[in-house]
Protein backbone atom coordinates (compact mmCIF):
# COMPACT_ATOMS: atom_id res chain seq x y z
CA UNK A 1 0.00 0.00 0.00
CA UNK A 2 1.72 2.80 -1.28
CA UNK A 3 0.22 6.77 -0.90
CA UNK A 4 1.24 9.77 -2.98
CA UNK A 5 0.48 13.09 -1.55
CA UNK A 6 0.72 16.04 -3.84
CA UNK A 7 2.53 18.96 -1.84
CA UNK A 8 1.40 22.34 -1.56
CA UNK A 9 4.55 24.70 -1.79
CA UNK A 10 5.91 28.47 -2.22
CA UNK A 11 9.06 29.98 -2.06
CA UNK A 12 10.94 26.21 -1.52
CA UNK A 13 8.60 25.12 1.92
CA UNK A 14 6.46 23.02 1.94
CA UNK A 15 2.92 24.61 3.50
CA UNK A 16 1.81 23.32 6.82
CA UNK A 17 -1.54 22.11 5.78
CA UNK A 18 0.53 19.50 3.03
CA UNK A 19 2.57 18.41 6.24
CA UNK A 20 -0.96 17.12 7.81
CA UNK A 21 -1.41 15.45 4.74
CA UNK A 22 1.46 13.61 5.43
CA UNK A 23 0.67 12.86 8.52
CA UNK A 24 -2.60 11.32 7.30
CA UNK A 25 -0.91 9.19 4.52
CA UNK A 26 1.62 7.83 6.41
CA UNK A 27 -1.37 6.30 8.39
CA UNK A 28 -1.93 4.18 5.25
CA UNK A 29 1.32 2.65 4.09
CA UNK A 30 4.85 4.12 2.90
CA UNK A 31 4.52 7.75 1.72
CA UNK A 32 5.69 9.23 -1.56
CA UNK A 33 5.21 12.63 -2.58
CA UNK A 34 4.77 14.84 -5.54
CA UNK A 35 6.28 18.04 -6.11
CA UNK A 36 4.99 20.25 -8.91
CA UNK A 37 6.64 23.62 -10.63
CA UNK A 38 10.19 25.46 -10.44
CA UNK A 39 9.87 26.47 -7.09
CA UNK A 40 13.56 26.07 -5.98
CA UNK A 41 14.57 23.99 -3.38
CA UNK A 42 11.07 22.91 -2.45
CA UNK A 43 11.94 18.75 -3.88
CA UNK A 44 14.80 19.00 -1.19
CA UNK A 45 12.37 20.22 1.82
CA UNK A 46 9.82 17.77 1.01
CA UNK A 47 12.71 15.41 1.01
CA UNK A 48 13.20 16.02 4.73
CA UNK A 49 10.02 15.44 6.13
CA UNK A 50 9.75 12.61 8.74
CA UNK A 51 8.26 9.49 6.79
CA UNK A 52 8.23 10.19 3.06
CA UNK A 53 10.05 7.68 1.39
CA UNK A 54 10.18 9.00 -1.95
CA UNK A 55 9.84 12.48 -3.76
CA UNK A 56 8.39 13.20 -7.11
CA UNK A 57 9.79 16.15 -8.90
CA UNK A 58 7.93 17.61 -11.86
CA UNK A 59 10.27 20.61 -12.50
CA UNK A 60 8.29 22.54 -15.21
CA UNK A 61 6.77 25.90 -15.21
CA UNK A 62 3.52 24.22 -16.60
CA UNK A 63 3.12 23.35 -13.01
CA UNK A 64 4.30 27.02 -11.59
CA UNK A 65 0.54 28.25 -10.93
CA UNK A 66 -1.13 24.93 -9.86
CA UNK A 67 -3.56 24.74 -12.39
CA UNK A 68 -5.96 22.06 -12.26
CA UNK A 69 -6.12 20.77 -15.85
CA UNK A 70 -2.18 19.91 -15.73
CA UNK A 71 -1.57 18.36 -12.07
CA UNK A 72 -4.42 16.41 -12.63
CA UNK A 73 -3.57 15.13 -15.63
CA UNK A 74 0.21 14.68 -13.85
CA UNK A 75 -1.67 12.94 -10.95
CA UNK A 76 -3.11 10.67 -13.40
CA UNK A 77 -0.27 9.70 -15.30
CA UNK A 78 1.35 8.65 -11.63
CA UNK A 79 -1.92 7.02 -10.63
CA UNK A 80 -0.88 3.28 -11.76
CA UNK A 81 1.76 2.93 -8.72
CA UNK A 82 -0.37 4.13 -6.02
CA UNK A 83 -3.45 2.75 -3.83
CA UNK A 84 -4.17 6.37 -2.34
CA UNK A 85 -4.05 9.62 -4.04
CA UNK A 86 -3.93 13.04 -1.31
CA UNK A 87 -4.13 16.58 -1.33
CA UNK A 88 -4.56 19.15 1.93
CA UNK A 89 -7.73 20.53 1.73
CA UNK A 90 -6.54 23.79 0.58
CA UNK A 91 -7.65 26.23 -2.51
CA UNK A 92 -4.90 23.84 -4.69
CA UNK A 93 -6.14 20.60 -3.33
CA UNK A 94 -10.11 20.91 -3.31
CA UNK A 95 -9.92 22.30 -7.25
CA UNK A 96 -7.42 19.48 -8.74
CA UNK A 97 -8.44 16.17 -6.43
CA UNK A 98 -11.90 15.72 -7.86
CA UNK A 99 -10.61 16.51 -11.37
CA UNK A 100 -8.11 13.49 -10.75
CA UNK A 101 -10.83 11.39 -9.30
CA UNK A 102 -13.45 11.80 -12.24
CA UNK A 103 -10.62 11.15 -14.40
CA UNK A 104 -9.95 8.04 -12.81
CA UNK A 105 -13.52 6.88 -12.00
CA UNK A 106 -13.60 7.61 -8.36
CA UNK A 107 -15.44 9.23 -5.96
CA UNK A 108 -13.35 11.40 -4.16
CA UNK A 109 -13.59 11.67 0.08
CA UNK A 110 -13.02 15.14 0.83
CA UNK A 111 -12.33 16.35 3.71
CA UNK A 112 -11.22 13.80 5.75
CA UNK A 113 -10.96 14.39 9.43
CA UNK A 114 -10.14 10.55 10.44
CA UNK A 115 -8.53 7.37 8.81
CA UNK A 116 -10.20 4.19 10.24
CA UNK A 117 -8.33 1.73 7.84
CA UNK A 118 -7.11 1.80 4.23
CA UNK A 119 -11.19 2.47 3.33
CA UNK A 120 -12.89 4.09 5.92
CA UNK A 121 -12.83 7.61 6.59
CA UNK A 122 -14.66 10.02 8.81
CA UNK A 123 -15.58 13.51 7.43
CA UNK A 124 -17.49 16.27 8.35
CA UNK A 125 -20.98 16.83 6.74
CA UNK A 126 -23.97 19.44 6.72
CA UNK A 127 -20.92 22.02 8.11
CA UNK A 128 -19.62 20.00 10.88
CA UNK A 129 -23.02 19.27 12.37
CA UNK A 130 -22.32 15.48 11.72
CA UNK A 131 -19.49 12.80 11.05
CA UNK A 132 -19.84 10.43 8.39
CA UNK A 133 -17.82 7.67 8.92
CA UNK A 134 -17.92 6.28 5.03
CA UNK A 135 -15.97 3.14 2.95
CA UNK A 136 -14.86 3.33 -0.41
CA UNK A 137 -15.74 0.81 -2.73
CA UNK A 138 -13.55 2.24 -5.33
CA UNK A 139 -9.73 0.79 -6.50
CA UNK A 140 -7.90 4.06 -5.29
CA UNK A 141 -8.81 6.00 -3.23
CA UNK A 142 -8.73 9.80 -3.96
CA UNK A 143 -8.76 11.89 -1.07
CA UNK A 144 -8.41 15.63 0.21
CA UNK A 145 -7.42 15.80 4.09
CA UNK A 146 -8.84 18.56 6.38
CA UNK A 147 -5.37 19.57 8.11
CA UNK A 148 -6.84 21.17 11.09
CA UNK A 149 -7.11 17.26 12.64
CA UNK A 150 -3.88 16.10 11.93
CA UNK A 151 -1.20 17.09 13.63
CA UNK A 152 1.55 17.80 10.70
CA UNK A 153 5.08 15.93 10.16
CA UNK A 154 7.81 18.05 11.04
CA UNK A 155 9.91 20.62 8.81
CA UNK A 156 12.99 18.28 8.98
CA UNK A 157 14.15 14.54 10.04
CA UNK A 158 13.96 12.91 6.91
CA UNK A 159 16.05 12.36 3.78
CA UNK A 160 14.02 10.71 1.41
CA UNK A 161 15.78 10.37 -2.38
CA UNK A 162 14.16 12.54 -5.27
CA UNK A 163 13.34 11.71 -8.50
CA UNK A 164 12.47 13.87 -11.67
CA UNK A 165 9.31 12.87 -13.70
CA UNK A 166 8.52 14.05 -16.90
CA UNK A 167 5.30 16.41 -17.48
CA UNK A 168 2.53 15.48 -18.60
CA UNK A 169 0.04 18.09 -20.86
CA UNK A 170 -3.27 18.60 -19.69
CA UNK A 171 -2.65 22.80 -20.05
CA UNK A 172 -3.93 23.98 -23.77
CA UNK A 173 -7.03 25.32 -22.38
CA UNK A 174 -6.23 27.19 -19.28
CA UNK A 175 -3.80 30.29 -18.52
CA UNK A 176 -3.08 31.65 -15.45
CA UNK A 177 -3.46 35.76 -16.12
CA UNK A 178 -2.56 37.36 -12.47
CA UNK A 179 -2.89 36.59 -8.89
CA UNK A 180 -3.10 39.06 -6.10
CA UNK A 181 -2.01 37.73 -3.07
CA UNK A 182 -2.63 39.52 0.82
CA UNK A 183 0.90 40.62 1.73
CA UNK A 184 1.15 39.68 5.57
CA UNK A 185 4.23 39.41 8.20
CA UNK A 186 1.78 37.29 10.18
CA UNK A 187 1.34 33.46 10.46
CA UNK A 188 -0.85 32.09 7.83
CA UNK A 189 -4.22 30.96 9.09
CA UNK A 190 -4.38 27.30 8.52
CA UNK A 191 -0.63 27.51 9.99
CA UNK A 192 -0.86 29.92 13.23
CA UNK A 193 -1.16 29.07 16.80
CA UNK A 194 -3.57 31.98 17.83
CA UNK A 195 -6.10 33.27 15.67
CA UNK A 196 -7.91 36.51 16.77
CA UNK A 197 -11.12 36.85 14.23
CA UNK A 198 -13.50 40.10 14.16
CA UNK A 199 -16.75 40.15 12.49
CA UNK A 200 -19.49 42.13 11.43
CA UNK A 201 -19.59 43.84 15.09
CA UNK A 202 -15.95 45.71 13.99
CA UNK A 203 -17.99 47.80 11.43
CA UNK A 204 -15.04 48.91 9.06
CA UNK A 205 -11.65 47.76 7.46
CA UNK A 206 -10.11 50.45 9.75
CA UNK A 207 -11.49 48.98 12.78
CA UNK A 208 -9.62 46.11 12.03
CA UNK A 209 -6.36 47.67 12.56
CA UNK A 210 -7.76 47.19 16.30
CA UNK A 211 -7.28 43.81 16.25
CA UNK A 212 -3.17 44.02 15.25
CA UNK A 213 -1.57 44.83 18.23
CA UNK A 214 -3.79 42.05 20.19
CA UNK A 215 -2.55 40.04 16.95
CA UNK A 216 1.04 40.94 17.14
CA UNK A 217 1.58 40.84 20.84
CA UNK A 218 0.32 37.05 20.52
CA UNK A 219 2.20 35.98 17.39
CA UNK A 220 -1.65 35.35 16.03
CA UNK A 221 -3.36 35.30 12.20
CA UNK A 222 -6.13 37.26 11.35
CA UNK A 223 -8.93 36.01 10.50
CA UNK A 224 -13.08 37.28 10.09
CA UNK A 225 -16.62 35.86 9.54
CA UNK A 226 -18.06 35.78 6.22
CA UNK A 227 -20.31 38.89 7.05
CA UNK A 228 -16.99 41.20 7.68
CA UNK A 229 -15.65 39.99 4.37
CA UNK A 230 -18.60 40.45 2.20
CA UNK A 231 -18.74 44.00 3.44
CA UNK A 232 -15.49 44.69 2.88
CA UNK A 233 -13.58 45.00 5.46
CA UNK A 234 -10.59 42.84 5.23
CA UNK A 235 -9.89 39.97 1.58
CA UNK A 236 -11.75 36.75 0.92
CA UNK A 237 -8.61 34.70 2.19
CA UNK A 238 -9.56 35.92 5.73
CA UNK A 239 -12.86 33.91 6.24
CA UNK A 240 -12.88 31.13 8.50
CA UNK A 241 -16.16 28.71 8.25
CA UNK A 242 -17.77 25.63 6.59
CA UNK A 243 -16.63 27.41 3.45
CA UNK A 244 -13.78 29.69 4.13
CA UNK A 245 -10.81 28.03 6.16
CA UNK A 246 -11.05 25.17 8.71
CA UNK A 247 -8.67 26.51 11.24
CA UNK A 248 -7.80 24.80 15.04
CA UNK A 249 -5.24 27.05 17.08
CA UNK A 250 -4.78 26.80 20.80
CA UNK A 251 -6.39 29.71 20.80
CA UNK A 252 -9.08 31.54 18.97
CA UNK A 253 -9.97 34.97 19.84
CA UNK A 254 -14.04 35.47 18.11
CA UNK A 255 -14.77 39.79 18.67
CA UNK A 256 -18.19 41.19 17.68
CA UNK A 257 -18.82 37.30 16.04
CA UNK A 258 -21.99 36.04 16.53
CA UNK A 259 -21.25 32.35 16.36
CA UNK A 260 -23.44 30.89 13.44
CA UNK A 261 -22.76 27.45 12.08
CA UNK A 262 -21.05 28.48 9.42
CA UNK A 263 -18.49 30.34 11.46
CA UNK A 264 -18.61 27.39 14.13
CA UNK A 265 -17.58 24.74 11.36
CA UNK A 266 -14.65 26.67 10.83
CA UNK A 267 -13.26 27.11 14.21
CA UNK A 268 -14.65 24.69 16.97
CA UNK A 269 -12.02 22.39 17.27
CA UNK A 270 -9.62 25.13 18.57
CA UNK A 271 -8.60 23.97 22.13
CA UNK A 272 -9.36 27.45 24.07
CA UNK A 273 -11.72 29.78 22.37
CA UNK A 274 -12.65 33.43 23.42
CA UNK A 275 -15.98 35.54 22.46
CA UNK A 276 -16.18 39.17 23.11
CA UNK A 277 -19.71 40.00 21.78
CA UNK A 278 -21.95 43.00 23.39
CA UNK A 279 -24.78 40.42 23.04
CA UNK A 280 -25.00 38.11 25.93
CA UNK A 281 -26.90 36.21 24.30
CA UNK A 282 -24.88 35.77 21.21
CA UNK A 283 -24.87 31.52 20.05
CA UNK A 284 -20.57 32.18 20.19
CA UNK A 285 -21.12 31.98 23.49
CA UNK A 286 -22.09 28.70 23.56
CA UNK A 287 -18.76 27.20 22.42
CA UNK A 288 -16.54 29.67 24.18
CA UNK A 289 -14.28 28.75 27.03
CA UNK A 290 -13.88 32.24 28.00
CA UNK A 291 -16.64 35.12 27.49
CA UNK A 292 -16.62 38.62 27.62
CA UNK A 293 -19.86 40.25 27.21
CA UNK A 294 -18.31 43.94 26.27
CA UNK A 295 -18.53 46.42 23.60
CA UNK A 296 -15.50 45.86 21.25
CA UNK A 297 -14.52 49.40 21.39
CA UNK A 298 -13.42 49.35 25.21
CA UNK A 299 -12.52 46.09 25.44
CA UNK A 300 -10.26 46.07 22.54
CA UNK A 301 -7.73 48.69 23.89
CA UNK A 302 -8.14 47.15 27.09
CA UNK A 303 -6.86 44.10 25.97
CA UNK A 304 -4.06 45.62 24.36
CA UNK A 305 -3.05 47.55 27.46
CA UNK A 306 -3.46 44.10 29.63
CA UNK A 307 -1.42 42.20 27.04
CA UNK A 308 1.36 45.15 27.22
CA UNK A 309 1.56 44.59 31.09
CA UNK A 310 4.12 41.54 30.52
CA UNK B 1 -24.57 30.77 -26.00
CA UNK B 2 -26.57 28.24 -24.00
CA UNK B 3 -25.90 27.55 -19.94
CA UNK B 4 -26.38 24.96 -18.10
CA UNK B 5 -27.01 25.44 -14.34
CA UNK B 6 -27.06 22.56 -12.19
CA UNK B 7 -28.90 23.48 -9.09
CA UNK B 8 -29.19 20.70 -5.83
CA UNK B 9 -31.97 20.64 -3.66
CA UNK B 10 -30.67 21.23 0.12
CA UNK B 11 -31.46 20.82 4.04
CA UNK B 12 -31.55 25.04 4.03
CA UNK B 13 -28.58 26.42 5.60
CA UNK B 14 -30.67 27.80 8.81
CA UNK B 15 -31.39 24.76 9.87
CA UNK B 16 -29.38 23.13 12.34
CA UNK B 17 -29.53 19.43 11.59
CA UNK B 18 -29.95 16.44 14.05
CA UNK B 19 -28.18 13.07 14.09
CA UNK B 20 -30.75 10.37 14.23
CA UNK B 21 -30.45 8.23 17.06
CA UNK B 22 -29.96 4.85 14.89
CA UNK B 23 -26.73 6.60 13.32
CA UNK B 24 -27.89 5.92 9.81
CA UNK B 25 -28.24 9.86 8.61
CA UNK B 26 -29.75 13.25 9.69
CA UNK B 27 -33.39 13.80 10.35
CA UNK B 28 -35.07 14.82 7.37
CA UNK B 29 -38.27 14.46 7.76
CA UNK B 30 -39.94 18.31 8.20
CA UNK B 31 -36.74 19.71 7.46
CA UNK B 32 -37.13 23.05 5.04
CA UNK B 33 -35.64 22.52 1.91
CA UNK B 34 -33.92 24.94 -0.26
CA UNK B 35 -31.49 25.90 -3.11
CA UNK B 36 -28.33 25.24 -2.24
CA UNK B 37 -26.93 28.79 -1.58
CA UNK B 38 -24.07 28.68 -3.72
CA UNK B 39 -26.51 27.18 -6.56
CA UNK B 40 -28.56 29.93 -6.21
CA UNK B 41 -25.81 32.72 -6.97
CA UNK B 42 -24.62 30.33 -10.20
CA UNK B 43 -28.56 31.18 -11.58
CA UNK B 44 -27.96 34.68 -10.85
CA UNK B 45 -24.91 34.93 -12.69
CA UNK B 46 -26.47 32.97 -15.61
CA UNK B 47 -29.13 35.12 -15.34
CA UNK B 48 -27.29 38.41 -15.55
CA UNK B 49 -25.36 37.13 -17.95
CA UNK B 50 -28.29 36.66 -20.15
CA UNK B 51 -29.35 40.26 -19.58
CA UNK B 52 -25.96 41.09 -20.91
CA UNK B 53 -26.76 39.84 -24.36
CA UNK B 54 -24.06 36.93 -23.84
CA UNK B 55 -26.15 34.01 -22.88
CA UNK B 56 -29.34 33.22 -24.94
CA UNK B 57 -30.92 30.29 -23.23
CA UNK B 58 -30.49 28.91 -19.42
CA UNK B 59 -31.65 25.13 -18.81
CA UNK B 60 -31.60 24.25 -14.76
CA UNK B 61 -30.95 20.83 -13.49
CA UNK B 62 -31.24 19.48 -10.80
CA UNK B 63 -31.03 15.82 -9.73
CA UNK B 64 -32.72 13.57 -6.84
CA UNK B 65 -36.02 12.57 -5.85
CA UNK B 66 -39.24 14.04 -7.75
CA UNK B 67 -39.39 17.01 -4.90
CA UNK B 68 -36.19 18.84 -6.79
CA UNK B 69 -38.39 20.32 -9.56
CA UNK B 70 -39.35 22.80 -6.60
CA UNK B 71 -35.96 23.38 -6.97
CA UNK B 72 -36.24 23.87 -10.70
CA UNK B 73 -39.24 26.12 -10.51
CA UNK B 74 -36.95 28.36 -7.74
CA UNK B 75 -34.81 28.96 -10.83
CA UNK B 76 -36.94 29.11 -13.26
CA UNK B 77 -38.34 32.10 -11.75
CA UNK B 78 -34.73 34.04 -11.23
CA UNK B 79 -34.64 33.66 -14.89
CA UNK B 80 -33.53 30.48 -16.00
CA UNK B 81 -35.32 29.32 -19.38
CA UNK B 82 -36.28 25.61 -18.99
CA UNK B 83 -35.96 22.54 -16.60
CA UNK B 84 -34.34 18.85 -16.66
CA UNK B 85 -35.50 16.98 -13.67
CA UNK B 86 -33.63 13.48 -13.78
CA UNK B 87 -35.44 11.64 -11.40
CA UNK B 88 -33.63 9.40 -8.61
CA UNK B 89 -34.61 7.95 -5.33
CA UNK B 90 -31.89 9.60 -3.34
CA UNK B 91 -29.51 12.54 -4.33
CA UNK B 92 -26.89 10.67 -6.10
CA UNK B 93 -22.73 11.18 -5.37
CA UNK B 94 -20.46 13.35 -7.41
CA UNK B 95 -19.28 11.25 -9.71
CA UNK B 96 -22.81 9.89 -10.71
CA UNK B 97 -24.08 13.69 -10.82
CA UNK B 98 -20.96 14.54 -13.01
CA UNK B 99 -21.77 11.96 -15.47
CA UNK B 100 -25.03 12.49 -15.17
CA UNK B 101 -24.01 15.95 -16.26
CA UNK B 102 -21.94 15.22 -18.78
CA UNK B 103 -24.60 12.93 -20.28
CA UNK B 104 -26.69 16.06 -20.55
CA UNK B 105 -23.94 18.67 -21.57
CA UNK B 106 -23.08 16.29 -25.00
CA UNK B 107 -26.36 16.70 -26.02
CA UNK B 108 -27.43 20.29 -24.75
CA UNK B 109 -24.04 21.47 -26.01
CA UNK B 110 -23.94 24.59 -23.97
CA UNK B 111 -20.91 27.10 -23.70
CA UNK B 112 -20.69 27.60 -20.39
CA UNK B 113 -21.80 25.19 -16.91
CA UNK B 114 -22.05 27.30 -14.22
CA UNK B 115 -22.98 25.42 -10.81
CA UNK B 116 -22.05 25.93 -7.05
CA UNK B 117 -18.66 25.25 -5.79
CA UNK B 118 -20.23 23.44 -2.44
CA UNK B 119 -23.04 21.98 -1.35
CA UNK B 120 -23.94 22.22 1.44
CA UNK B 121 -25.65 19.19 2.96
CA UNK B 122 -22.19 16.63 1.81
CA UNK B 123 -19.84 19.39 1.45
CA UNK B 124 -17.78 18.01 -1.00
CA UNK B 125 -16.87 20.44 -3.24
CA UNK B 126 -16.13 18.24 -6.19
CA UNK B 127 -18.88 18.22 -8.84
CA UNK B 128 -17.76 20.59 -10.59
CA UNK B 129 -14.23 19.64 -10.83
CA UNK B 130 -15.50 16.49 -11.86
CA UNK B 131 -17.91 17.06 -14.56
CA UNK B 132 -14.79 19.56 -16.34
CA UNK B 133 -12.71 16.74 -15.60
CA UNK B 134 -15.38 14.30 -17.70
CA UNK B 135 -15.84 16.83 -20.19
CA UNK B 136 -12.24 17.21 -21.00
CA UNK B 137 -12.77 20.85 -20.42
CA UNK B 138 -11.13 23.38 -17.94
CA UNK B 139 -12.47 24.97 -15.20
CA UNK B 140 -12.59 28.42 -12.77
CA UNK B 141 -13.61 27.01 -9.80
CA UNK B 142 -14.12 29.30 -6.63
CA UNK B 143 -15.12 32.31 -8.94
CA UNK B 144 -15.47 35.46 -7.48
CA UNK B 145 -15.77 37.73 -10.86
CA UNK B 146 -16.29 35.74 -14.59
CA UNK B 147 -16.31 37.77 -17.81
CA UNK B 148 -16.87 36.14 -20.89
CA UNK B 149 -15.39 37.98 -24.52
CA UNK B 150 -15.54 35.79 -27.48
CA UNK B 151 -14.31 32.42 -26.92
CA UNK B 152 -12.58 32.58 -23.48
CA UNK B 153 -14.22 33.28 -19.91
CA UNK B 154 -11.96 35.09 -17.50
CA UNK B 155 -12.70 34.17 -14.39
CA UNK B 156 -11.28 35.38 -11.03
CA UNK B 157 -10.76 32.72 -7.97
CA UNK B 158 -10.99 32.89 -4.37
CA UNK B 159 -8.06 31.52 -3.16
CA UNK B 160 -6.10 30.95 0.05
CA UNK B 161 -3.72 33.31 -0.26
CA UNK B 162 -6.42 35.78 -2.25
CA UNK B 163 -7.50 36.41 -5.54
CA UNK B 164 -6.29 34.57 -8.75
CA UNK B 165 -7.53 35.67 -12.17
CA UNK B 166 -7.54 32.19 -14.76
CA UNK B 167 -8.13 32.93 -18.80
CA UNK B 168 -10.40 29.57 -20.40
CA UNK B 169 -11.10 28.65 -23.48
CA UNK B 170 -15.15 27.61 -23.79
CA UNK B 171 -16.65 25.59 -23.39
CA UNK B 172 -16.13 25.59 -19.23
CA UNK B 173 -17.07 24.70 -15.85
CA UNK B 174 -16.79 27.57 -13.55
CA UNK B 175 -18.35 27.20 -9.87
CA UNK B 176 -19.27 30.30 -7.82
CA UNK B 177 -18.37 31.34 -4.83
CA UNK B 178 -19.75 33.36 -2.02
CA UNK B 179 -18.66 36.89 -3.54
CA UNK B 180 -19.84 36.23 -7.13
CA UNK B 181 -22.67 38.22 -6.58
CA UNK B 182 -25.87 38.44 -4.54
CA UNK B 183 -29.00 36.50 -5.90
CA UNK B 184 -32.35 38.46 -6.83
CA UNK B 185 -35.35 37.45 -5.20
CA UNK B 186 -38.19 36.33 -7.67
CA UNK B 187 -40.85 38.56 -7.78
CA UNK B 188 -44.31 37.24 -8.02
CA UNK B 189 -44.80 37.87 -11.23
CA UNK B 190 -41.66 36.17 -12.48
CA UNK B 191 -42.77 33.10 -9.75
CA UNK B 192 -46.45 33.13 -12.20
CA UNK B 193 -44.58 32.82 -15.11
CA UNK B 194 -42.25 30.37 -14.37
CA UNK B 195 -44.92 28.14 -13.62
CA UNK B 196 -45.34 27.88 -17.79
CA UNK B 197 -41.48 27.30 -18.49
CA UNK B 198 -41.13 23.61 -19.44
CA UNK B 199 -39.53 20.87 -17.32
CA UNK B 200 -38.47 17.43 -19.05
CA UNK B 201 -38.07 14.71 -16.67
CA UNK B 202 -35.74 11.69 -17.20
CA UNK B 203 -34.33 9.23 -15.30
CA UNK B 204 -30.27 8.28 -14.59
CA UNK B 205 -31.02 5.21 -17.23
CA UNK B 206 -31.74 7.78 -20.19
CA UNK B 207 -28.10 9.03 -19.69
CA UNK B 208 -27.11 5.86 -18.87
CA UNK B 209 -25.77 6.07 -15.67
CA UNK B 210 -25.66 4.12 -12.90
CA UNK B 211 -26.41 6.61 -9.96
CA UNK B 212 -25.16 3.14 -7.32
CA UNK B 213 -22.87 4.96 -4.65
CA UNK B 214 -19.08 4.25 -4.21
CA UNK B 215 -19.11 5.65 -0.47
CA UNK B 216 -21.03 3.09 1.73
CA UNK B 217 -22.04 5.12 4.50
CA UNK B 218 -20.96 3.17 7.96
CA UNK B 219 -22.22 5.50 9.95
CA UNK B 220 -23.31 9.08 11.11
CA UNK B 221 -22.55 10.21 14.63
CA UNK B 222 -22.67 13.79 16.15
CA UNK B 223 -19.32 15.51 16.62
CA UNK B 224 -18.51 15.48 20.31
CA UNK B 225 -20.10 18.43 22.26
CA UNK B 226 -18.17 21.82 22.77
CA UNK B 227 -19.14 22.75 27.00
CA UNK B 228 -19.93 26.25 27.08
CA UNK B 229 -17.08 27.90 29.54
CA UNK B 230 -18.17 30.58 31.58
CA UNK B 231 -18.64 34.32 31.11
CA UNK B 232 -15.18 36.47 32.52
CA UNK B 233 -16.12 40.33 34.79
CA UNK B 234 -13.54 42.08 33.37
CA UNK B 235 -10.63 42.11 30.62
CA UNK B 236 -7.89 41.93 33.14
CA UNK B 237 -9.44 38.41 34.46
CA UNK B 238 -9.54 37.20 30.82
CA UNK B 239 -6.37 37.74 30.48
CA UNK B 240 -5.44 36.12 33.80
CA UNK B 241 -7.21 32.92 32.82
CA UNK B 242 -5.24 33.08 29.43
CA UNK B 243 -2.33 33.35 31.54
CA UNK B 244 -2.64 30.77 34.22
CA UNK B 245 -5.49 28.48 33.90
CA UNK B 246 -5.75 27.97 30.25
CA UNK B 247 -2.17 28.63 30.01
CA UNK B 248 -2.27 29.81 26.66
CA UNK B 249 -0.54 32.92 26.31
C1 LIG C 1 -23.69 29.07 2.04
C2 LIG C 1 -23.21 29.86 3.21
C3 LIG C 1 -21.89 29.74 3.58
C4 LIG C 1 -21.39 30.48 4.64
N1 LIG C 1 -20.09 30.33 4.98
C5 LIG C 1 -19.61 31.04 6.02
C6 LIG C 1 -18.25 30.90 6.44
O1 LIG C 1 -17.47 30.14 5.85
N2 LIG C 1 -17.82 31.66 7.47
C7 LIG C 1 -18.65 32.52 8.16
O2 LIG C 1 -18.18 33.19 9.09
N3 LIG C 1 -19.91 32.65 7.79
C8 LIG C 1 -20.42 31.95 6.74
N4 LIG C 1 -21.73 32.13 6.38
C9 LIG C 1 -22.50 33.25 6.99
C10 LIG C 1 -23.09 32.95 8.36
O3 LIG C 1 -24.34 32.31 8.20
C11 LIG C 1 -23.29 34.29 9.13
O4 LIG C 1 -24.11 35.14 8.37
C12 LIG C 1 -21.98 35.02 9.43
O5 LIG C 1 -21.04 34.14 10.01
C13 LIG C 1 -22.26 36.19 10.36
O6 LIG C 1 -21.08 36.94 10.58
P1 LIG C 1 -20.93 37.80 11.90
O7 LIG C 1 -21.04 36.93 13.09
O8 LIG C 1 -19.69 38.61 11.75
O9 LIG C 1 -22.14 38.84 11.78
P2 LIG C 1 -23.46 38.95 12.65
O10 LIG C 1 -24.19 37.69 12.70
O11 LIG C 1 -24.14 40.17 12.16
O12 LIG C 1 -22.93 39.22 14.12
C14 LIG C 1 -22.27 40.36 14.52
C15 LIG C 1 -22.05 40.23 16.02
O13 LIG C 1 -21.29 41.34 16.48
C16 LIG C 1 -21.80 41.75 17.73
N5 LIG C 1 -21.46 43.15 17.90
C17 LIG C 1 -21.90 44.21 17.16
N6 LIG C 1 -21.35 45.35 17.59
C18 LIG C 1 -20.55 45.03 18.63
C19 LIG C 1 -19.73 45.78 19.50
N7 LIG C 1 -19.60 47.10 19.38
N8 LIG C 1 -19.05 45.13 20.45
C20 LIG C 1 -19.17 43.78 20.60
N9 LIG C 1 -19.94 43.02 19.80
C21 LIG C 1 -20.62 43.64 18.83
C22 LIG C 1 -23.28 41.49 17.67
O14 LIG C 1 -23.82 41.32 18.96
C23 LIG C 1 -23.34 40.22 16.82
O15 LIG C 1 -23.34 39.06 17.65
C24 LIG C 1 -22.24 31.37 5.34
C25 LIG C 1 -23.58 31.48 4.98
C26 LIG C 1 -24.07 30.72 3.93
C27 LIG C 1 -25.51 30.84 3.55
N1 LIG D 1 -28.07 16.30 -7.16
C1 LIG D 1 -27.64 17.41 -7.76
N2 LIG D 1 -28.44 18.06 -8.65
C2 LIG D 1 -28.01 19.19 -9.26
N3 LIG D 1 -26.82 19.75 -9.04
C3 LIG D 1 -25.99 19.16 -8.17
C4 LIG D 1 -26.35 17.96 -7.49
N4 LIG D 1 -25.32 17.62 -6.69
C5 LIG D 1 -24.37 18.55 -6.86
N5 LIG D 1 -24.76 19.49 -7.75
C6 LIG D 1 -24.02 20.67 -8.20
O1 LIG D 1 -22.66 20.54 -7.81
C7 LIG D 1 -22.29 21.56 -6.89
C8 LIG D 1 -21.24 21.05 -5.93
O2 LIG D 1 -21.75 20.00 -5.16
P1 LIG D 1 -20.80 19.06 -4.27
O3 LIG D 1 -19.68 18.62 -5.14
O4 LIG D 1 -21.69 17.92 -3.86
O5 LIG D 1 -20.34 19.88 -3.10
C9 LIG D 1 -23.59 22.04 -6.31
O6 LIG D 1 -23.47 23.38 -5.83
C10 LIG D 1 -24.53 21.93 -7.50
O7 LIG D 1 -24.37 23.02 -8.39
Amino acid sequence: MTALVLLDHENGRIKQPSRSAVAAAAKLGEVHVLVAGTDAGAADAAARLPGVARVLRAADVAYDHALAEPLAALLVSLAGDYSHLLAAATAIGKNVMPRVAALLDVQPISDIAGVESEDVFVRPIYAGNALATVRSADPKKVITVRAASFDPVAEEGGSAPVADIPPAGGGERSRFVSAELSKSERPELTAARVVVSGGRGMQSGDNFHLLDPIADKLGAAVGASRAAVDAGFVPNDYQVGQTGKIVAPELYVAVGISGAIQHLAGMKDSKVIVAINKDEDAPIFQVADYGLVADLFTALPELKAELEKA
Amino acid sequence: MKLLVPVKRVVDYNVKVRVKSDQTGVELTGVKMSMNPFDEIAVEEAVRLKEKGIAAEIVAISIGPAACGETIRTALAMGADRGILVETEASPEPLAVAKMLRAIAEREQPGLVIMGKQAIDDDMNATGQMLAALLGWPQGTFASKVEIAGDTATVTREVDGGLETVALTLPAVVTADLRLNEPRYASLPNIMKARKKPIETIKPADLGVDPAPRLTVLKVTEPPKRQAGRKVGSVAELVDKLRNEAKVI
